[in-house]
């Protein structure tokens, strides 16, 4: 059972409050959509949930059962797809799937990579360079590169940004077949995306 | 080996080849570089090239070039990662350690490759000689050891800042001071025609230099990859 758990989360930008006194906690098999206007924070509290932002004030913490993750630990379970979110232009997508899961200590074989690029509807495109990919296809492939170490926290920012409809499909099969097993978290304004959410976290009231 | 110290080969050496890899696609630095090093040669060829200049003047002309080429394209493959937006998704899923090393490994190759192409360039271009390689070519490899080991700290750091070009010039200046005096003052040496035994104190000071500067930025990076 994996945990994540905020407490008091607060991030000011200069003399501009963005979250304020943020608390959640969610463990696995539980979803919660991050709503609120453009510019709420939904994206500055996703990236300070994933360590990648630190919090003006409060605490965010990782857990397996009882015991605490380190940053190290809980970075190689989280899955993060988001439209900020880059991949390497000048790499294929397997390059960028192999790279991505040798430096987050694992290790995907090319029958996992097959497996991948045929969830995300990119088949046959694996050894193209991304940088030939449209912004669709950029998007579909960040799934696979989510999703190949079957991680245990699933970050969504704007999930469907840049998605046709196929893809958009894509995304809402995707988040039936891993909810059981993830923390899920998805930040949107779309109510199709945050109704299959459990919680919701309104910001910018 | 441990597999921790095993693990830590493995992902540093991942980070280094999608480094080369980037760089042999996009060769963005490496034209910086290789362009500000042929240029800077070329003008100082033409000026000073064959006016008898003496050792002294000579050892710092060729530092000069190194310095600069190396200001000129090792913030690259920090810079690259901010500017394309794939830092972030590396933060997630890399430690530090990895990260650095991966870096600070493919700075070196970069600026080593640099000094092959200029220093017979310069030799070619000067009227300096050399009677004896091995310690001008020792002070190099030191030297360049040095140059990575501070600059690739730095470029981590204003990696994320805005103005980061002018940054780098700044930051990395103050702290390549010591060691290009000494480079300059070993290599006029050397030039001079004299032996090991009269360089040795600046042999010391170019092996300790960047042993404490890659222990000093293993420690501090954590924090800058992180924070």
């Amino acid at each position: 059972m994996f945990r994540i758990a905020a407490e008091n989360l607060t991030k000011r930008y200069e003399h501009r409050w963005v979250l304020k006194d943020i608390s959640l906690s969610l463990s696995t098999g539980e979803s919660m959509a991050v709503t609120g206007p453009n510019g709420s924070g939904k994206s500055t509290l996703l990236k300070t949930l994933l360590h990648l932002e630190r919090p003006t004030k409060g605490d965010v913490r990782w857990f397996e059962d009882d015991r605490e993750l380190d940053q190290s630990e809980s970075g190689r379970l989280v899955g993060f797809v988001a439209p900020y979110v880059q991949l390497y232009d000048q790499l294929s997508a397997e390059e960028n799937l192999k790279f991505f899961a040798s430096v987050g200590h694992g290790n995907v074989t090319g029958k996992r990579i097959d497996e991948l690029m045929e969830m995300v509807g990119l088949e046959g495109r694996a050894h193209d360079l991304v940088g030939g990919y449209s912004s669709g296809m950029k998007q579909r492939l960040k799934y696979a590169v989510a999703l190949q170490e079957h991680p245990k926290f699933l970050f969504l920012d704007e999930p469907t940004s840049n998605l046709d409809d196929s893809g958009r499909k894509i995304v809402r099969d995707i988040v039936e077949v891993v909810r059981a097993e993830t923390v899920l978290i998805i930040a949107t304004n779309e109510p199709e995306e945050y109704a299959i959410a459990q919680q919701q976290c309104q910001l910018g009231d | 080996m441990p597999s921790s110290n095993a693990n830590l080969v493995t992902r540093s050496l991942a980070i280094l080849a999608k480094d080369i890899r980037l760089e042999l696609r996009s060769r963005h630095a490496l034209n910086a570089i290789l362009l500000f090093a042929v240029s800077t040669l070329s003008v100082v060829s033409f000026s000073v090239g064959q006016s008898g200049l003496g050792p002294h003047v000579l050892a710092a002309l060729y530092w000069v070039v190194i310095f600069f080429s190396a200001i000129a394209g090792l913030s690259h493959s920090f810079v690259r990662e901010e500017e394309t937006g794939t830092g972030l998704l590396l933060r997630l899923k890399a430690d530090p350690d990895p990260v650095y090393l991966g870096k600070f490994f493919f700075n070196l190759m970069l600026l080593m490759f640099i000094a092959a192409v200029v220093t017979p360039l310069f030799f070619a271009f000067t009227d300096a000689t050399l009677e004896q390689p091995a310690p001008f070519l020792t002070i190099t490899c030191l030297g360049i050891l040095g140059l990575c080991a501070s600059t690739t700290i730095v470029a981590a750091i204003i990696a994320r800042a805005a103005s980061r070009g002018a940054l780098f010039a700044v930051l990395s200046f103050p702290l390549l001071i010591p060691v290009l005096l000494v480079l300059v003052r070993a290599s006029q040496k050397v030039l001079d025609g004299q032996s090991w035994g009269e360089i040795a104190s600046e042999i010391q000071f170019l092996v300790a230099f960047p042993v404490v500067m890659i222990v000093g930025s293993i420690l501090l990076f954590k924090f800058v990859w992180r924070e």
